[in-house]
């Protein structure tokens, strides 16, 4: 079986499944239950500085997006940081990392910007015996309102500076998460590096209204009939976070920073997905706070048996495959053609895929009396709307034509040479091929 | 106190407890949260085979997505818009072999979606408030008559008083309805549905029912036709084939639809007598019912018999494994030779059949079954032509329900085409309605 150990920053885990810091890792009894469950390690809950704790409102926190068969595709959350008495996290910390050597823990922090502020928390997490911090600077709700959190992500400068500063007063790894609601987020990574970070995480939560309540005329989660904007996490928002992921590890500036993937991660899938893309691990939580924390189980088994399939022993064999075949726009092969071809065999006629194509693409599917659905090849552009739609998996691929083909759409043989907008005539800056 | 042991023809085989259990519903409603579900699983197809398969062509898709986006008063509209009797075709309809044998996750995954029942989760919700979601055109003063409180002519009658007409609808029986009150197996149609849905319907406006008038001497066609602007037939089929073999003469052989009528009237199930052994004979919905039914009041052996194989059957497969279910034996290829008795049937006496050259014959090999209540469940026939053209046994029709007498439309189980069916019924009084509307205003 593939070993999933994983060296994080020097920081081993038996998986590379971690739990973020978010409401599961808020305390000891769900860190511990976590544990048990098999998640190699957790980003503890968010600690801010001594003194009295910030407060969380007492009606809903969480707002919800759903699926088919209420399916949770996206969360958001207006919940703080813990809660709790600082001392109270530290010394439950310090009990679990004694009791679990073998799993990280990670603790994430949240104070002020002011030099001292971090001076003095950093011994005590340093005297816990955790692996490593995580800066929160991510949160979008709440805590970004009073300087903190969102508000320090979204300056480079100051994620530069409090970087420094953890580097300065800190002896472990120091992990930089960084918020989505920024415009680029190579800028905020390079600051995190600039400051002698020693990786990132991303992406903390997206800013989010799920929902308005028609009746109450209140966004949700309503508190007392009014809303307010939450952090959005969960299997919806993994495709923007893939995206940061890697632009961060193409980027010049940023390229070899170690990450850690958080964004929907639900399956040992999303994970791999994650890993190709230059992660080091990943941090779940929606998936957690919708199945509980069994659901590592099948993360491992997933990924155990993908690796085993691939011939991958290590998480290191495959980490950052994907980052070479991820490209800008105008470096696709455009002498590619592909076309779509419908397997009668396994389709069931709903059509969907018609409907999509007639309605609003290429009217690139026929549908006779019958209800057989064909690709019209004059007029497929191949943009894979029809694959998209339909409800049976592997019924419409993409074929690609072989190069001295002639494309029935545009009447060119297909070419074998790469070609690309740099080159191409209607391009108005193309540089000549010579 | 008998039991389903006793000899002959008894009563109270099972106690009360027992028959009310017995004959709830046999498909329980769908809650909120299961018709959420169930709605989920629809695909929204282009161009449904679903809806090609309804013979009242409901946009079946549209609703179900009106149900799944939580407008389920706006899912029964498209279904009413279609068919006023959704609630009683959501009930009763062959689902198996309309809509629900179209739909694209049967094909897909032997299971689709669970139209029949999401369609009575949407119109339950309407009639259950109590609303009329339509109202009447302006008047137009035109009377129109319609024979027959069926299927066929309740919709016939609702979507004329919604264009402006006044009608009037006669009916037989002492209650309106027709197959629906009289003719369905009780599990289908509980809780006094088929009365409260002819209520619901009615409270359109514009339709007066008159019971107990049959056509005949004083209800005459020609009187209607001089009387009323036009005349809608919906009769139904009155008569019930004989079995001609030795014996159909003996005390215990009846008819399956007088003992349904007979079980839908009755007020207290407990009363009905049914037989130890019982053998129905015949191979559609009536037979099905009969024999579920008869086992469903106590009845030890109930056997289905039936002259041809299982696929020639016209009860679905589907009725066929509910039968089963319930414990009923079916038999194929057999026919009733003659019934045994001194006086009361106590055996019938069958004779296994073949297809030679295509024509059905007996083998000459017979078995011999006890039976102490033979039901005939061979078909029923027009009982009156009120003069009209015939195609076969059933009044002639063109178009939509034109008979050979200007003036004068038909529909459901006495017309020619379609099949017997509450939804094909309800389809030709529409589309009758439609016609008549046509006819008498010019308008399209």
């Amino acid at each position: 079986m593939a070993d999933l150990t994983t060296d994080f920053l020097g920081i081993k885990s038996p998986n590379p499944f971690w739990l973020a810091s978010a409401p599961p890792t808020d305390k000891e009894y769900n860190v511990r239950r976590a544990f048990e469950a098999g998640w190699g390690g957790v980003v503890w809950k968010t600690l801010g500085s001594e003194g009295p704790p910030v407060v969380n409102v007492n009606g809903p926190r969480y707002g919800v997006i759903y699926g088919a068969d209420r399916r949770v595709l996206g969360i958001n959350n207006i919940e703080l940081i813990t809660d709790r008495d600082l001392y109270t996290n530290l010394e439950e910390i310090k009990r679990v990392k004694a009791d679990y050597p073998d799993r990280a823990i990670i603790v994430s922090l949240m104070v002020p910007c002011e030099e001292q502020a971090w001076k003095d928390i950093l011994p005590l997490v340093e005297d816990t015996g955790a692996d490593g911090i995580e800066l929160n600077f991510g949160c979008p709700h709440g805590m970004s309102e009073r300087g903190m959190g969102a508000a320090v992500g979204q300056v480079p400068e100051y994620i530069e500076m409090v970087t420094r500063w953890c580097k300065q007063y800190y002896s472990k790894p120091v992990i930089v998460k960084l918020t989505p609601n920024i415009t680029d987020v190579r800028k905020p990574a390079a600051a995190a590096k600039r400051g002698g970070a020693d990786a990132v995480s991303l992406i903390n939560t997206i800013n989010s209204i799920t929902s308005v309540n028609l009746d109450t005329m209140s966004p949700e989660p309503s508190i007392d009939g009014k809303g307010t904007h939450g952090g959005y996490c969960g299997p919806a928002v993994k495709p923007i976070a893939m995206s940061m992921v890697s632009e961060i590890a193409r980027a010049e500036e940023t390229r070899g920073l170690p990450i850690s993937g958080i964004g929907g991660v639900t399956t040992w899938r999303d994970a791999a997905e994650y890993i190709t893309l230059g992660c080091g691990n990943v941090q779940v939580c929606t998936a957690a706070m919708t199945y509980g924390f069994k659901i590592v189980q099948e993360m491992i088994s997933g990924l155990s048996q993908w690796m085993d399939e691939k011939g991958h022993t290590s998480i290191q064999d495959f980490m950052g495959k994907a980052i070479p075949n991820t490209t800008d726009w105008q470096y696709l092969n455009l002498n590619y053609v592909a076309k779509a071809v419908i397997n009668q065999d396994d389709c069931i006629a709903c059509g969907r895929c018609y409907a999509a194509c007639e309605d609003t693409s290429h009217q690139a599917i026929a549908m006779s009396d019958d209800r057989t659905f064909t690709v019209i090849d004059e007029e497929c552009v191949a943009c894979n709307l029809c694959v998209d739609v339909c409800p049976v998996e592997d019924c419409i691929t993409m074929v690609a034509l072989e190069p001295g083909a002639t494309d029935p759409r545009t009447g060119k043989v297909v070419q074998k040479e790469y070609a690309n907008w740099t080159t191409h005539p209607n391009n108005p800056s193309a540089t000549a091929a010579e | 106190m008998n039991t389903p042991h006793t000899l002959g023809i008894a009563p109270a085989r099972l106690n009360s407890d027992e028959l009310a259990e017995n004959f709830t519903d046999l498909h329980a409603p769908l809650n909120a949260h299961e018709a959420a579900v169930a709605a989920d699983r629809c695909y929204f197809c282009h161009d449904a085979p679903c809806i090609t398969a309804c013979p009242t062509d409901i946009d079946i898709p549209l609703f179900i997505r009106q149900i799944a986006t939580g407008t389920p008063d706006a899912a029964a509209k498209t279904i009413f818009d279609m068919n006023i009797l959704g609630g009683m075709c959501a009930r009763v309809c062959p689902t198996e072999d309309l809509c629900e044998q179209a739909c694209v996750r049967e094909m897909a995954e032997g299971k689709p979606v669970e139209i029949g029942r999401l369609q009575r989760f949407a119109t339950d919700t309407v009639m259950a408030k109590d609303v009329m979601p339509y109202t009447r055109a302006q008047a137009t003063g035109n009377k129109v008559a319609v024979i027959g409180a069926g299927p066929a002519g309740l919709a016939c009658a609702h979507r004329l008083a919604l264009l402006g007409h006044e009608v009037t609808v006669y009916d037989a029986q002492p209650k309106a309805g027709g197959l629906n009150e009289y003719g369905i197996a009780a599990y289908k149609s509980t809780d006094d549905f088929a009365a409260r849905e002819v209520e619901w319907l009615c409270s359109i406006g514009g339709i007066e029912i008159k019971n107990d008038m049959a056509l005949g001497a004083k209800l005459k066609i020609d009187d209607l036709v001089g009387c009323f602007s036009a005349v809608f037939l919906a009769v139904g089929l009155g008569g019930v084939n004989a079995l001609s073999v030795d014996g159909d003469d003996k005390d215990g052989v009846e008819d399956a639809v007088a003992f349904i009528e007979t079980l839908r009237q009755a007020s207290d199930l407990a009363a009905l007598p049914v037989g130890r052994n019982v053998v129905v004979i015949g191979g559609g919905m009536t037979a099905v019912d009969a024999a579920v039914q008869s086992k469903l009041l106590g009845a030890d052996n109930v056997t289905i018999a039936y002259r041809r194989g299982r696929d020639a059957m016209s009860a679905s497969r589907y009725e066929q494994d509910l039968a089963a279910s319930h414990g009923v034996k079916l038999m194929f290829n057999v026919q009733p030779k003659a019934i045994h008795g001194n006086g009361a049937a106590t055996e019938i006496e069958l004779e296994y059949t073949a297809t030679k050259d295509g024509a059905l014959t007996g083998t000459g090999e017979a078995i011999r079954l006890p039976a102490d209540q033979v039901f005939r469940a061979i078909g029923q026939t027009l009982t009156t032509d009120a003069g009209l053209k015939l195609n076969g046994r059933k009044i002639a029709v063109t178009g939509a329900g034109q008979t050979s007498r200007k003036g004068v439309w038909a529909g459901g189980d006495c017309a020619s085409g379609g099949d017997d069916l509450t939804v094909t019924a309800v389809a030709e009084g529409r589309d009758a309605a439609m016609d008549i509307h046509k006819t008498l205003t010019g308008d399209v």
